[in-house]
């Protein structure tokens, strides 16, 4: 039953990947690679817990080893906080916030989007995550502080990749 | 409210507040705008997330994503990519694949029909594309996508109601799933896919797949497969009012 199990987890872990990821082939492999890691690792899963929360660990720890691998780890939190005051920048539509979700550091957009998005408690985020409730809090803060200067024009739109 | 903290607000804008905090919270909003307006953002800010993503629900999940196997070891995107081309997608997903087409053909019918049971039976929130609201709608755009006429039984003598329908991607074109609701909130789905070989008919066939019991059949260029999670008696009970009701 592992297969139809995980599979009926497909269409939400799409979702979640999308808005991670952003591009959708991109987004596809992520849940592809996700799947993959679910099926090897079935057997450490504990029966009667959450598998959707445990099936967001494995993309989560997936998508930061491919952002490892590729170099594109975006600068930490505090690093990013300083690049804050660059030239304003027109406010974003709407239609820009998959844009506006790029610039933000990938530990800020994880903790919006499993609580914005896939309506996660702060408490499964924590787990997900593998960080303290208090770490979700202050991700959340500072990811929904700087979606709001970006959406209305008071915070660059910078790509923000680390270059090493 | 002294001891207000902004996680307070956060929980407050996610809903994550027991009632008691959330009475407080909302008296202190009262007299605070700038608290109002960071909640006002915020809620904003969820409300487009989900409305910028959530489409992503609704759309066919492509054949590859159910075909993913235990890696045997790690292969170079390109060339999953081009192992993939060459393989036929979704067999091999519930259980082992067959050898022959005859077999390819029949066996491929109740795996395929399972795993889209599987996937949008339990979706509390999408479970359809369109729902029995336009129900006329509904029959319309699948018959004119499949390139045939489809009819969407009635099964309310036998506690089910029609909760409506969505356009799947099958294993050579499209593929229609219309999914029926009874009163405890148990789902069956009616599984349909036009066939490319020669016209024929065969009997009811029955497959387990895992915990999803199937019924198909042939009916000229059509492939049937209904699925549930029951018993196969009663299940066989509905599968035959389909079949009346699709030839009567």
């Amino acid at each position: 039953m592992e297969r139809a199990e995980i599979a009926a987890h497909i269409p939400r872990l799409r979702r979640y990947a999308r808005a991670l990821a952003g591009d959708a082939h991109r987004a596809d492999d992520l849940v592809q690679d996700t799947l993959e890691r679910a099926l090897t690792k079935f057997h450490l899963w504990r029966h009667g817990s959450d598998l959707r929360a445990w099936m967001f660990t494995i993309m989560h720890n997936v998508f930061v080893n491919q952002l490892k691998t590729r170099r594109e780890l975006p600068l930490d939190d505090a690093v990013e906080d300083g690049l804050q005051s660059g030239p304003q920048s027109d406010p974003l539509e709407l239609r820009d916030l998959d844009t506006a979700l790029r610039c933000l550091p990938v530990e800020q957009r994880e903790v919006l989007l499993l609580v914005g998005l896939e309506q996660l408690s702060y408490a499964e985020a924590s787990r997900t995550l593998n960080v303290p409730v208090g770490t979700v809090m202050s991700r959340l803060s500072r990811g929904r502080e700087r979606l709001r200067a970006l959406m209305s024009g008071t915070a660059a739109v910078t790509s923000l990749k680390a270059v090493k | 409210m002294s001891n207000l903290t902004e996680t307070d607000l956060h929980a407050y804008v996610d809903g994550q507040l027991d009632d008691s905090r959330r009475v407080q919270v909302e008296a202190h909003l009262a007299h605070d705008t700038a608290a109002t307006e960071s909640v006002r953002v915020w809620r904003e800010q969820n409300e487009a997330l989900r409305a910028l993503y959530n489409p992503v629900l609704n759309e066919p999940v492509p054949q590859r994503l159910f075909a993913a196997r235990l890696p045997r070891r790690r292969w170079p995107y390109y060339a999953l990519a081009a192992g993939a081309l060459g393989l036929s997608f979704g067999l091999g997903w519930i259980s082992q694949s067959y050898r022959t087409d005859r077999f390819v053909e029949a066996a491929a019918l109740p795996r395929r029909a399972a795993v889209a049971y599987a996937v949008y039976a339990p979706e509390v929130r999408h479970p359809v594309e369109v729902g029995a609201d336009q129900q006329d709608h509904l029959v319309k755009w699948l018959s004119k996508r499949l390139g045939h006429e489809l009819k969407a039984p009635l099964l309310t003598q036998q506690g089910f109601d029609l909760v409506g329908g969505r356009l799947l991607p099958g294993g050579k074109g499209p593929v229609a799933q219309f999914m029926y609701q009874d009163a405890r909130g148990q789902r069956i789905t009616l599984y349909v896919s036009l066939r490319d070989a020669e016209p024929r008919d065969t009997a009811f066939r029955f497959s387990q797949e895992d915990k999803i019991a199937v019924f198909y059949w042939i009916d000229g260029n059509l492939g049937y497969a209904l699925s549930g999670e029951m018993d196969r008696a009663s299940l066989l009970a509905v599968a035959t009012v389909v079949y009346r009701q699709l030839n009567p």
